[in-house]
């Protein structure tokens, strides 16, 4: 295996293009690392992008959204108070993943390009309509981080591509995210459901909304027909009822070792009644 | 395959060895630096076994590459005790915080950068900090009795230091 250490993504880009065999980009390697030692992949090359500047920054937008470098761990957005107070959904959606010692490490961008259906960071990313700039051989563009995974394992990316960064539109006001998961113990397991909501609002009217939906089907889905049921109400009980029904009807889960399709098709409009009203309170100022 | 020389500050000692591209960090440690004190649980970040610190960041050593450390500071286990046992040991023995004792150095650099963040947890900020910590002998409950005597006593000597 050769170890690469570029200090740009220009580079890294170039030798992921030139490589012949099997590839893989190194950030914090939580999953890489882990599918090396079962064997599962054994990189002819690794691309470690830690060395190249700004990766570990995190770095206010000339509009007020977030740039996020792609080395970033999880323990350094929790504390980082302004991304914090802007997206507390997005940050405590990566926050749920793995331990304490793997937070040290674990990124966004890792969690995305991992693949997961059940991601943790990624619904939370997807509800605030974050977007992932993707460096290759032609130079950068920007597409939605809902385009990038194709489904489990698998990305969008062409080869030679690496994602850069990561950005979040800027919060605006009277806004509000949550995410919520399923896992049958407290911690330091995989979602067997998962449920983003991002909100606006103009007085006590929900004016605009985002709904993402985790490991109910081979990628995440945003599901605009949720959105459309709680869009114009207050979230009164109807409009919660309307937004459980649609997530539910939204939901294409598989049934495996975590939990039946029944379930999680249940679960779902739970979660997603709930992570509304944390939405909707944080948009109103109510709570952290 | 051509090694990768690693220059590392492990506990305030400076390093240097060749390692494989594909080597970790607990490897390095284990057979390199014969440092054996760090464990490899179960190899895959699940068990804590092999935490360390990167630059003051908690990490499971099993899940980072030895060349990932250069230029780095490492602190172990090894590096835990002064002249006496941290407070931490200390109250380990003194609870019997341990059976098989093979979590042991893990939970108690885990718990030492937990102290060095929150001086003063809760009961449930401790076992969530920790939830990354297997113990298969102890049950927890004289763990997390351990951790929060040794966080009253170190905020007791830093009040009488200060």
């Amino acid at each position: 295996m050769r170890y690469h250490r570029p200090t740009s993504f220009a580079d890294a880009s170039a030798i992921a293009a030139g490589a012949t065999g099997t590839l893989r980009f190194l950030a914090g390697g939580t999953d890489v690392l882990v599918q090396m030692r079962a064997g599962m992949v054994q990189p002819d090359d690794l691309i470690d992008l830690k060395h190249i500047p700004g990766v570990d920054q995190i770095t206010r937008t000339p509009d007020g959204g977030w740039r996020i470098g792609v080395a970033v761990p999880g323990i350094v957005l929790g504390a980082h108070e302004g991304l914090v107070r802007d997206w507390p959904g997005v940050v405590e959606g990566m926050n749920l993943v793995g331990s304490t010692q793997v937070q040290g490490r674990a990124t966004l961008a890792g969690n995305l390009c991992n693949g997961s259906p059940a991601a943790d960071s990624v619904p939370g990313m997807v509800a605030a309509g974050a977007v992932a700039t993707v460096t290759g051989p032609k130079g950068s563009r920007e597409i939605p981080v809902g385009q990038v995974p194709a489904g489990p394992g698998r990305t969008t990316l062409a080869k030679g591509e690496v994602i850069s960064a990561i950005t979040l539109p800027p919060r605006g006001k009277n806004g509000g995210d949550a995410y919520l998961r399923f896992i049958p113990r407290t911690e330091m397991d995989i979602a067997v459901v998962g449920c983003a909501v991002n909100l606006r609002l103009d007085g006590d009217r929900i004016v605009e909304a985002r709904i993402a939906l985790g490991a109910v089907a081979p990628t995440v889905i945003l599901s605009e027909a949720a959105a459309m049921a709680i869009i114009g109400t207050t979230l009164d009980d109807a409009a919660l009822a309307a937004l459980a029904k649609a997530a539910e009807a939204a939901a294409k889960p598989i049934s495996d070792k975590r939990g039946t399709a029944e379930f999680r098709t249940e679960v779902v409009g739970v979660l997603a009644r709930r992570a509304a009203k944390i939405a909707y309170d944080r948009a109103k100022g109510l709570e952290a | 395959m051509s090694k990768i020389h690693v220059t590392t500050t492990v506990n305030g000692d400076r390093m240097e060895f060749l390692a494989e591209p594909r080597e970790t960090l607990l490897d390095a440690l284990r057979n390199h630096l014969d440092l054996t004190g760090t464990k490899e649980g179960c190899g895959t970040g699940d068990c804590g076994a092999c935490s360390v610190t990167v630059d003051g960041t908690l990490v499971c050593s099993c899940l980072m590459l030895a060349a990932e450390a250069n230029g780095k500071r490492v602190e172990t286990i090894e590096g835990m005790a002064g002249a006496d046992l941290h407070p931490l040991q200390r109250k380990f023995i003194e609870h019997a915080a341990l059976q098989c004792g093979f979590c042991t150095p893990g939970i108690l650099v885990a718990a030492k950068a937990l102290l060095e963040r929150n001086p003063d947890p809760t009961d449930t900020e401790v076992r969530y900090w920790l939830a990354g910590n297997l113990c298969r002998c102890t049950g927890y409950d004289k763990i997390i009795r351990a951790v929060q005597d040794a966080a009253a006593e170190m905020r007791q000597d830093h009040r009488g230091a200060a």
